[in-house]
């Protein structure tokens, strides 16, 4: 029997009193992986920016449940805390910042939040040097500051490496394709599954049928004008790679 | 980090500037105003020989014709400088043997500031010489550096004992005619620290002094000399506290470092006098002239963290005379709400194959303004000498002002000078990131303006950095707009 990890209802959201999502639904069980396609413009990275906490967009109707709480007010750093991740479709730099140090930070922030002692720098070597081997990050990126002087593909690289240290409970993977070649596009994929478990689930969002090669979802979701018009399994994608998007424009307008 | 927002949360619940606080003690007072006769009194308070009154003397002759400098990017009130006492020093009962003897409540004030003189001369291996309303009142660790030969003791101690030194040193680097403000230091210092260091010494301890103004509406004037003789080295350390005041407060400061040939210095400061309140009322004037000058193949360092004064009107600078010395600057200067600051360096090569290197970052935040003024002059003689200067600021809000006014005048065609410079907004694409990892927003500024800074903070002794990081931090706080 699954276990509800969130549910989206009704969402409607602005940014800059113009209209993004237009009543969206869907909900995720833990062990799942969904995928959400859609054509330029028609909301995707809006939604993962609105369930991470943006205070850029503003949440004008609907709930976002996430593990039984109503987050839509939440800052930022609680829903992350509670294990909300968002894999960046452009990973900030942070010049002078390492990003040992930045991932300690956020570790004991989160320790914190829950009464737990900090972590001890041994164990969290150790965690670094497993975690890194899992996504196959080069060894002199984790000393370097966060992002800065990263390729495409390293900064994708290291937001994977970042969600194996925080071990979140839904992961949303916003374009993490977009720059990729193809075999850093593998490397990348390897470690999202890796990390996956019947505890987790996670959301990738993307232009491509390409990935899904690689992070087989369980569902696929189509994103137009704010809404999720159409749901299926797998097979969606491959049709959507065929066909694109229009047949199910029109559907939607008949 | 060992520091964690909860500390810090804590530490400004409990009060409102960190060093905010008075101590009680009894001190004697001159009257306000300044005349000779003031100067006199100073001078027999302190029981100093006919030379140093002479000098005293000289200087506020200089300085009566002399008129305040108005070029720098500040606005403020100037200070009535007949309304001002310009000594006061702790009642003494008697000659203190130990520091069993020193007024407890003087060792609760050491305690506030992180000074447990007992603790660092067990853990840290500090020698402290603390300064407090101009009169040294507890010199530790004093045999172990004159082992050495070090002589490291209060300016006054040194004006008695070493009176051939201070009259060799005293003015050669920042005459008395060198400027208003070091005029005005030379007529009324009232203490401060010497240092000599003997030939081929190394200093075994970072040296340090902290600086305090105690008294309301005592004008602080501070007078460093250091000599480094020939191929020694030493490292000093200087950090500035003061408590909270509505009332204007004038320091004038003047430090002077000699390096003889082959020798270096590092000096390094974390400034953090009360900057006034929020609305920009009350504060610490920091009027500073600190120079000093390198012999053949010698090195002076100077590193600075600015995060307090209202007004602040400072270039530590170097004089490379001797050919292959080496100069640095490094820089971190905050202003937040109202504050104004006016830093850099200026670095004189006339020495062949001389070098500088200059990095500043500033940060300005609230409404202040925040700016780096800098002179790079090559000489004539100045062979193949180089510069590098990067001056970068970061901007917080969109009220603050960042200002870089580098100066260049280079009169040797071999000579290579570069600047860099670069001016950047705290991004709230970094700020969601950070938050996104679970790092709240205070801390996301104060990792993003710690990395910002790193340069210069790595440049500083351990137990320096870490308090300019609290400074940092606490200097900033809710300054995101």
């Amino acid at each position: 029997m699954s276990e509800l990890l969130i549910e989206i209802k009704d969402l409607e959201c602005n940014i800059d009193n113009q209209k993004i999502l237009q009543g969206l639904n869907l909900k995720i069980n833990k062990g799942e992986v969904h995928a959400i396609m859609g054509p330029n413009g028609s909301g995707k990275s809006t939604l993962s920016s609105v369930l991470a906490g943006n205070d850029n967009y503003e949440v004008t109707n609907g709930s976002i449940n996430f593990l039984g709480e109503e987050i839509s007010e939440m800052s930022p750093e609680e829903r992350s805390w509670k294990g909300m991740f968002l894999a960046f479709q452009y990973p900030v730099e942070i010049p002078g910042v390492s990003n040992i140090n930045f991932l300690r930070t956020a570790l004991n922030e989160r320790n914190k939040y829950f009464g737990i002692d900090s972590i001890p720098a041994k164990d969290f070597l150790k965690m670094v040097a497993e975690k890194s081997e899992l996504v196959g990050l080069n060894n002199k990126l984790k000393n370097r500051s966060v992002n800065e002087g990263f390729s495409g593909g390293e900064k994708k690289r290291n937001e994977i490496f970042q969600m194996a240290m925080l071990d979140p409970k839904l992961s949303i993977l916003d374009e993490t394709d977009s720059g990729l070649d193809i075999d850093a596009l593998k490397i990348v994929a390897n470690g999202v599954n890796k990390l996956k478990s019947s505890e987790n689930a996670t959301v990738v969002i993307t232009h491509y049928q390409r990935l899904l090669d690689y992070i087989v979802p369980d569902f696929v979701h189509v994103l137009h004008e704010g809404k999720i018009i159409k749901s299926g399994d797998k097979s969606l994608a491959l049709e959507l790679e065929k066909k694109g998007y229009d047949w199910l424009k029109t559907d939607e307008n008949i | 980090m060992s520091y964690t927002e909860k500390e810090l949360k804590e530490e400004l619940d409990n009060k409102s500037y960190e060093f905010g606080f008075v101590t009680d003690i009894e001190s004697e007072k001159a009257p306000i105003g300044l005349n000779k006769d003031i100067i006199k009194l100073i001078s027999s308070k302190k029981n100093e020989p006919q030379w140093m009154l002479a000098y005293r003397l000289e200087a506020f002759r200089v300085w009566q014709k002399m008129s305040e400098p108005n070029w720098a990017h500040v606005k403020y009130k100037k200070p009535d400088f007949q309304n001002i006492s310009y000594y006061a020093a702790p009642k003494k009962k008697k000659e203190l043997k130990s520091l069993d003897e020193v007024d407890p409540e003087l060792l609760r004030t050491m305690e506030k500031l992180g000074i447990s003189i007992e603790e660092q001369k067990k853990l840290s291996g500090v020698a402290v010489d603390f300064v407090m309303d101009s009169v040294s009142v507890a010199t530790s660790f004093k045999e172990k550096l004159s082992e050495l030969g070090i002589i490291f003791c209060s300016f006054s101690e040194a004006v008695n004992n070493h009176p051939d030194l201070v009259k060799k040193y005293m003015g050669t680097v920042v005459p008395h005619t060198d400027n208003y403000y070091s005029a005005l230091n030379s007529a009324v210092f009232s203490d401060g620290s010497f240092c000599y260091i003997p030939k081929g010494v190394r200093c075994p301890m970072e040296l340090s002094t902290y600086f305090r103004i105690n008294e309301s509406g005592t004008g602080q004037f501070e007078r460093t000399l250091l000599i480094a003789d020939e191929s020694s080295y030493v490292s000093y350390l200087e950090g500035c506290t003061a408590p909270q005041r509505d009332e204007n407060q004038l320091h004038a400061a003047v430090v002077e470092l000699i390096a003889l040939d082959k020798a270096e210095i590092k000096y390094s400061t974390v400034q953090n006098w009360y900057p006034g309140d929020a609305k920009g009322k009350g504060g610490v004037y920091n009027f500073v002239t600190k120079r000093g000058i390198c012999g053949y193949r010698s090195k002076i360092s100077w590193t600075q963290v600015e995060t307090g004064s209202a007004v602040t009107w400072k270039y530590p600078s170097c004089i490379l005379k001797g050919d292959h010395s080496i100069g640095e600057f490094y820089s971190v200067a905050v202003t937040n709400n109202f504050q104004q600051a006016d830093t850099g360096t200026k670095m004189i090569h006339i020495g062949k194959n001389t070098k500088s290197t200059i990095i500043s970052k500033g940060i300005s935040a609230g409404k202040s303004q925040n700016s780096y003024r800098g002179l790079v002059k090559i000489g004539k003689g100045a062979k193949n000498s180089r510069n590098f200067s990067q001056c970068d600021s970061l901007l917080m809000t969109d009220q603050c002002g960042a200002h870089t006014f580098p100066y260049i005048e280079c009169e040797n065609p071999t000579a290579t000078v570069e600047h860099e410079a670069t001016t950047s907004k705290i991004g709230e694409d970094q700020l969601f990131y950070c938050m996104q990892r679970g790092i709240s927003e205070e801390k996301a500024i104060s990792l993003i303006v710690n990395g910002y800074a790193k340069e210069v903070l790595n440049k500083l002794p351990m137990e320096f950095a870490v308090e300019a990081q609290k400074l940092l931090e606490i200097s900033l706080e809710g300054s995101v707009g």
